[in-house]
Parts: structure tokens; C-alpha cells; sequence
């Protein structure tokens, strides 16, 4: 294609795209270099119902001249990465200076709030990637093998978890297993233990997380190979049986070479979306044990009565970088690929 | 302190006023915005200012739980989209920080004849807002269970675990007792209610420098971690929402709950009617040999908009002014603890009412104390988990609220 019919068919979407993610994530990066003005304090005695004490205000107006001087802020560099909330370079470089041992070590980070939700969302998302593949996949072929009268209920059933908003899904979900919702009490009869419960545990309510997370998005997956199924050549199938393989065989050495790019696609895909995991934290009401980087930058933003817009964009920085650094071996397979090709 | 519950005395001159603003409030035009938290007491605010509608008075309303999210880009607009904004002791804060409300001292003066100067929430020697109601956690019991079990209504944080650990141990219920624990929001004001009861400050004096590492801090934490043995698996999960059906399954006791939620816990049509009855509040427990009920007191009230017209404004306030007016609290009475003129407490008031008599602090209303909350709502869950000491929980939340105090330019 000429470049300029490419550029011709491009631009629309191009400008799109620096309109609505360049821009907004360089004003992002921008602002996560800045921390608010010094605040101007005064003590004043303030009164109300309950009586009157001496206590510190702002001082709003001298406040408004620095910030209609200096709009974004303070300057403050890369600090607001390297601070306790973040990065925490101080922090760390003092646990490895006094920690006695490994498992010392590895406790005092995991208690750093970053190390905290990044742990989490890595497990996440290595947990429930590769499982949402596979129980995609499974789907994918059992429904392809299904009578065509059952095939359209079964597809829309199976369809049902991804059309669920996730927040509602999560708090089904969530009701379910409360001790007198229909799972958690069952798993208490099962295990006949009165006190089991599957918001209690921290382990617990990770293991929770992730079977939703693969309940949520396996269908995406399904989905996708199941049209991916539909074009499999069937004479290559045909003569496979010829020569003998069993289903299984046809499955392995047929099937599965023939949707692999697809399953790069899910991947790619899985990665980025469960990199971002934060509604089911909100749903399960889970922040007690599990946080994810999502979570932090929306603690940040809601949380206080004053949002910490520097320590959100930062933490967004952040999980870009870590986005970019977990598509590049898949991104580099493609870049291969398409190179081969051409 | 000096708040006052006085005797239902309504002068005759005040009905009078009342009458005639009942009319029309006398407002020749204007435009009052209202935006507001979402609860029973608002509403009966928000439509008794809504009376003061006309051809040329304009009143809407935007009540809605997310309102402390939305007021501060709403009224930073010029000019602002709401022109009234009712807030609560910390919700007020951000508004008085970036100077988005007006002084009332004039509107006060000229249409505030029947506010108490109790009401008048004064700050730096100006008036910045208008309370009208109280709230505050406090004990919830069961009179028929401590009856039965020969229990007296725990007054002190020992004597409530000795009630539940009697309950518990004599069969009664696995987990007689519940409080608002649920990381976050919830379990910082768990927090702040009982370590205020230790008479403590959370701060160095004249400055934003943290100073709940102490022996206070670790005993209100281990207090904490002692109530765990008497409340359910699912304690991390415990909100204002989630414990209420709890309670009406009769599976609780003894609990710490908010006084805006006490009317429907024995309101005639409760799901639970049989517990309904059984209910009983009481001041919160004091902590520690300290003889301050275990409670943060809260106010709500309202504020005027400071980018709009001086004309809506006062609109704004004399519409407010009918929204408080005598006629609203009869017809009203039981929804809030009201702080105005005139209010006889109802059953669900004694909880509130027992902790002002028995002398509960205010909430701070400090700058910094928002941040201090969240640091406090996001480090104290390992510590109750087991899974870390108190001693590295309040470091934990030392690190947090310095690093974010640094960040909103309180701290070098």
C-alpha cells in the first residue's frame, strides 16, 4: 500500500488516539512530577455544637495566589515515585541494611503498600491468564461437539458471565458465599467446619478472586476460539482420521497448531485487562487482603476528602510501565512472526 | 460543651415567623441549588426548602451518596453549579481549604433569628456554616439477651467484653458482638471513636506531625483485636450495610453502630419486629479507666456557595432556613438527632443523646484529618488479620499519612 493511502485511511483513528491516550497520558506523567503548594496554616479557635477548641485552618486565600501563580503545584521530580507509597527505594534500602534473613526480607516488602498490591496483581494475572485459556479452550471444543439443536442455549449460557457487569457479577458472587449464602454454607457442610469462611482468610479470598476473574473471562476466550474452531480445515481433520490419530491427536498436533495465534490474541488481551483487576476488590469487599494497582490509584482519587492527584498519576505511570513490560515477549512473538512473513 | 436539648417551648413570635415564611419564606427570586447526602433527615430538609418554590423561586435538589465527590469541582465552577452544599464535620473541610463557601454572618444576622448559637459552626472568627443534626456511634443492645443472661448494659470496653465473653462462653451466640470493621472508612473510625476516648490528640499541638505512636495507640489496637474474639469469621466485610441483617437475625447482641441508623433498627415495620422491640441503645463504651464515651460526635450542616450571586445566595440561606424550620422538626422529630431550637429527643436518639451528656469528643475538623483517616482505614487490617504487631501498625500508618501529608504540602 502506497503511504499515502495508508496515511489516507489512518489519520481518523490516529488522531483519536492521540486526542484520547497520548495526550491524557502525558498530562498524567506531567502531573505525577508535581505535590501540592505548602499549605498555609493558621490556628484560630473554631466553635460548633459540640463546643469550641483551637485548632488549624487553611488559609484559602492566601492559598488561591499560589496556586493561580503556580497552577499544577510544587515541583518535586521523580519523588513522588521513590516515596514510602511507591517505590519506597529508602524504605527498602533500610530493610535490606537491618533484615537478619530472606524471610525477613521478603515480609517487610510484601508490607509496603506497592509491593503489597503489585504482588497481587502479578499473581492475578499469571493465575488466571493461563486458566482462562485452557477453560476456554475446553468450552470452545465441547460446545463445537454438541448436536446443533443444543448449541445456540448452551453458547448463550456460556456467554452469560462476560455480559454481567463485573461489579454485579462480583457482588452475586459475593453474597454467595457469605456464610448463609448458598456456597459458603454448603462448603461449611461439606468440610463441616462452622467456621469456614471464604471472606475471613486472606489465602482464601485470593483463591476467591481468581476463580471469578476465570468465571468473568473464559468466556471472552471461549468466544474467540469457538470461531476460531469454525475454520479449522476440515480435510486437513479429514485426512488426519485417515491416517489414523484419535480425537485426541487430531485435538494436539491439528487443532490447537491452527488456533495458537489466537490464543496469543487472548493472552495479549487476558494480560493487559487482568493487569487492571480492581472491580472484584470493590465487590468482595476484599481491600483487607488482596489490593491490586487499580485499587491503589482509586484509594488515592475517592478515599480522602482531598484526592492525591501526584501519588494517583504516579501509580498510573507505574502500571503502564508494568503493562509495557508484560506484553513485550508477546508483542517481540508477533514482531517475529510478522517479520517472517514478510 | 455546649450543646442544649431544651424543653419544647416554641415562642409565639417564632411560630409567627414561621407561619407567614411558610407562605412563600418571603423570597422575592432566586435560585437555590441544594446538593446533599441521601438520607431520611436530608429529605425532610431538602423539601421543607423546596416549600419556598415560587414563579420566581427556583429550588432543586441533587441528593445522592456520592456527594462529597462531587462538591468541589461542582463549586469551584463560577458560577457554581449547586449554591447550597450540605456537608458533615470532614466533608466540610475541603470546601473550607480551597475557599469555595461563603461567610453567613450577614444572612445571620438579617434571617437567622431562630438558629441557636450552638449551630453556628465559627471558624477563624467567621461563620461558615449552619449545623442542624448529630450523629455518632454508640452501643446497640439486646435488653431481652442481657436480661435473660443477668448482664447489666455494659458501660465500660471491659465490661462489654466480659458481656460478650459471658454470652459466648454460656452458648448463647458464637459471635454475640459486631462493629464496623471493614478495611477502609469504617475501621479508621473504629479507630479515631475509641482513641479519642483515651483523651488524647492524634497530633503534635500547633502542627500536622502524627502522634498516635504511643501506649494510647497499642491500646486501642489490642482492644480492637480483642473484639475480634467475639464477632463473626466475616468481620472484614462488616459495614453499616452488611451487619444491619445480622443484627435482625438475631445472631448479635451487642454492637457499635451510627445513631442516623438507629430509627429503622426499631422501626414497627422491621423486618424483625420481635428483635425490633427488643433493642436498646446506650452511650458508647468509655476506654481505659477514661471516663469519655468511645465516640467521634459529628455534625451535618450546610453551606453557601461562594461563586454565586449575592442574590441566590440569600435566597439560598432563607430557603435553608425554612427547610429548619419548626414545622419540619414536628412533623420530623424522630429522623435525626436535631440540633435545633425546640427538639425532643426520640427512643432512637438515646445513643447520641448519652454521648454528648457523657462528654464524647468532636471529630477534628482538621485539615490533615481526612488523610490521617485513609491512612488509618488501609493499615490496620494485618494487624487484625494476626498477620503483623500493633507496633508495626502504627508505623505503617505513620509512613502512610507522612508520605501523603508531604504530598498535600502540610508537612516538609
Amino acid at each position: 500500500m502506497p503511504h499515502k493511502t495508508f496515511m489516507a485511511f489512518i489519520w481518523p483513528s490516529l488522531l483519536a488516539m492521540i486526542l484520547f491516550i497520548a495526550l491524557p497520558i502525558l498530562s498524567v506523567g506531567y502531573q505525577s512530577l508535581f505535590i501540592e503548594h505548602e499549605q498555609i496554616v493558621v490556628v484560630s479557635e473554631n466553635c460548633g455544637p459540640f463546643g469550641c477548641t483551637k485548632e488549624a485552618s487553611v488559609d484559602a486565600e492566601a492559598m488561591a495566589e499560589l496556586r493561580a501563580e503556580q497552577p499544577a503545584g510544587r515541583f518535586n521530580g521523580l519523588d513522588t515515585y521513590s516515596n514510602a507509597s511507591h517505590l519506597a527505594f529508602d524504605e527498602i534500602g533500610e530493610i535490606f541494611a537491618t533484615s537478619e534473613n530472606f524471610g525477613e526480607i521478603r515480609n517487610r516488602i510484601m508490607n509496603l503498600p506497592f509491593y503489597k498490591a503489585l504482588i497481587f496483581t502479578l499473581a492475578y494475572t499469571f493465575i488466571v491468564t493461563p486458566l482462562v485459556i485452557l477453560l476456554g479452550f475446553i468450552i470452545a471444543i465441547v460446545v463445537n461437539s454438541i448436536p446443533k439443536l443444543l448449541k445456540g442455549p448452551v453458547i448463550f449460557f456460556s456467554l452469560l458471565p462476560m455480559l454481567v457487569t463485573p461489579l454485579v457479577g462480583s457482588l452475586v458472587l459475593f453474597w454467595m458465599i457469605d456464610s448463609r449464602g448458598i456456597i459458603g454454607a454448603a462448603l461449611q457442610t461439606i468440610f463441616a467446619d462452622p467456621s469456614l469462611s471464604l471472606k475471613a482468610s486472606p489465602a482464601l479470598t485470593w483463591v476467591t478472586l481468581f476463580v471469578y476473574g476465570v468465571w468473568h473471562s473464559a468466556p471472552f476466550a471461549f468466544v474467540v476460539f469457538y470461531a476460531g474452531l469454525q475454520t479449522v480445515p476440515q480435510d486437513t481433520l479429514e485426512s488426519a482420521m485417515v491416517d489414523g490419530a484419535s480425537r485426541w491427536e487430531r485435538v494436539r498436533f491439528v487443532t490447537i497448531p491452527y488456533l495458537m495465534p489466537l490464543a496469543t490474541f487472548i493472552a495479549l488481551m487476558q494480560l493487559m485487562d487482568n493487569f487492571r483487576v480492581f472491580e472484584p476488590i470493590i465487590g468482595f469487599s476484599a481491600a483487607a487482603s488482596a489490593t491490586s494497582l487499580s485499587y491503589l490509584i482509586y484509594n488515592d482519587l475517592r478515599a480522602a476528602e482531598s484526592p492525591l492527584f501526584g501519588s494517583a498519576a504516579a501509580t498510573s505511570m507505574l502500571t503502564i510501565v508494568g503493562v509495557i513490560i508484560l506484553l513485550l515477549p508477546v508483542l517481540r512473538r508477533n514482531w517475529r512472526e510478522f517479520n517472517r512473513k514478510t | 460543651m455546649n450543646f442544649r436539648i431544651k424543653a419544647t417551648i416554641v415562642s409565639a413570635a417564632l411560630t409567627a415567623s414561621a407561619g407567614v415564611a411558610w407562605a412563600d419564606c418571603g423570597i422575592e427570586s432566586g435560585s437555590v441549588r441544594i446538593l446533599s447526602n441521601d438520607f431520611v433527615a436530608l429529605h425532610a430538609v431538602a423539601d421543607w426548602a423546596g416549600k419556598c418554590a415560587s414563579d420566581t423561586v427556583e429550588v432543586t435538589r441533587n441528593q445522592t451518596e456520592e456527594h462529597k465527590n462531587i462538591q468541589v469541582p461542582a463549586l469551584t465552577t463560577n458560577p457554581a453549579s449547586y449554591t447550597v452544599a450540605v456537608v458533615a464535620t470532614n466533608s466540610i473541610v475541603p470546601l473550607l481549604n480551597d475557599g469555595l463557601i461563603r461567610p453567613l454572618d450577614e444572612y445571620v444576622e438579617k434571617w437567622g433569628d431562630q438558629l441557636l448559637d450552638s449551630q453556628k459552626i465559627v471558624v477563624d472568627g467567621k461563620i461558615m456554616a449552619i449545623a442542624f443534626m448529630a450523629n455518632a456511634q454508640h452501643l446497640y443492645y439486646r435488653k431481652d439477651i442481657l436480661e435473660e443472661n443477668g448482664i447489666d448494659v455494659p458501660a465500660t470496653y471491659e465490661e462489654l467484653l466480659a458481656a460478650a465473653d459471658k454470652l459466648k462462653s454460656a452458648g448463647v451466640m458464637d459471635a454475640p458482638l459486631a462493629s464496623n470493621f471493614k478495611p477502609g472508612w469504617n475501621v479508621a473510625a473504629e479507630f479515631v471513636n475509641t482513641y479519642l476516648a483515651t483523651g488524647d490528640n492524634f497530633f503534635e499541638p500547633g502542627s500536622a506531625k502524627l502522634a498516635i505512636q504511643n501506649e494510647n495507640g497499642l491500646a486501642v489496637l489490642e482492644n480492637m483485636k480483642k473484639m475480634l474474639d467475639y464477632m463473626s469469621a466475616d468481620w472484614a466485610t462488616f459495614d453499616s450495610n452488611s451487619t444491619r441483617p445480622i443484627w435482625e437475625a438475631g445472631e448479635n447482641a451487642l454492637a457499635i453502630g451510627w445513631g442516623s441508623r438507629t430509627s429503622e433498627m426499631i422501626a414497627e415495620d422491621s423486618p424483625a419486629p420481635e428483635i425490633a422491640k427488643a433493642t436498646a441503645f446506650a452511650a458508647a463504651p468509655t476506654f481505659n479507666g477514661n471516663s469519655i464515651p468511645a465516640a467521634a460526635l459529628w455534625w451535618d450542616g450546610f453551606t453557601i456557595a461562594k461563586n454565586i450571586s449575592d442574590e441566590d445566595a440569600e435566597a439560598s440561606f432563607r430557603a435553608m432556613m425554612n427547610g429548619l424550620s419548626q414545622d419540619m422538626l414536628a412533623e420530623n422529630a424522630d429522623a435525626a438527632v436535631w440540633l435545633i431550637d425546640g427538639y425532643e429527643p426520640a427512643p432512637s436518639a438515646t445513643g447520641v443523646i448519652a454521648n454528648l451528656q457523657g462528654g464524647a469528643r468532636p471529630y477534628p475538623m482538621l485539615p490533615y484529618m481526612g488523610l490521617l483517616h485513609t491512612a488509618l482505614g488501609d493499615n490496620l487490617a494485618e494487624f487484625l488479620q494476626g498477620k503483623e504487631s500493633a507496633e508495626q501498625a502504627l508505623a505503617d500508618v505513620n509512613a502512610a499519612y507522612t508520605t501523603a501529608a508531604t504530598e498535600a504540602g502540610y508537612l516538609n
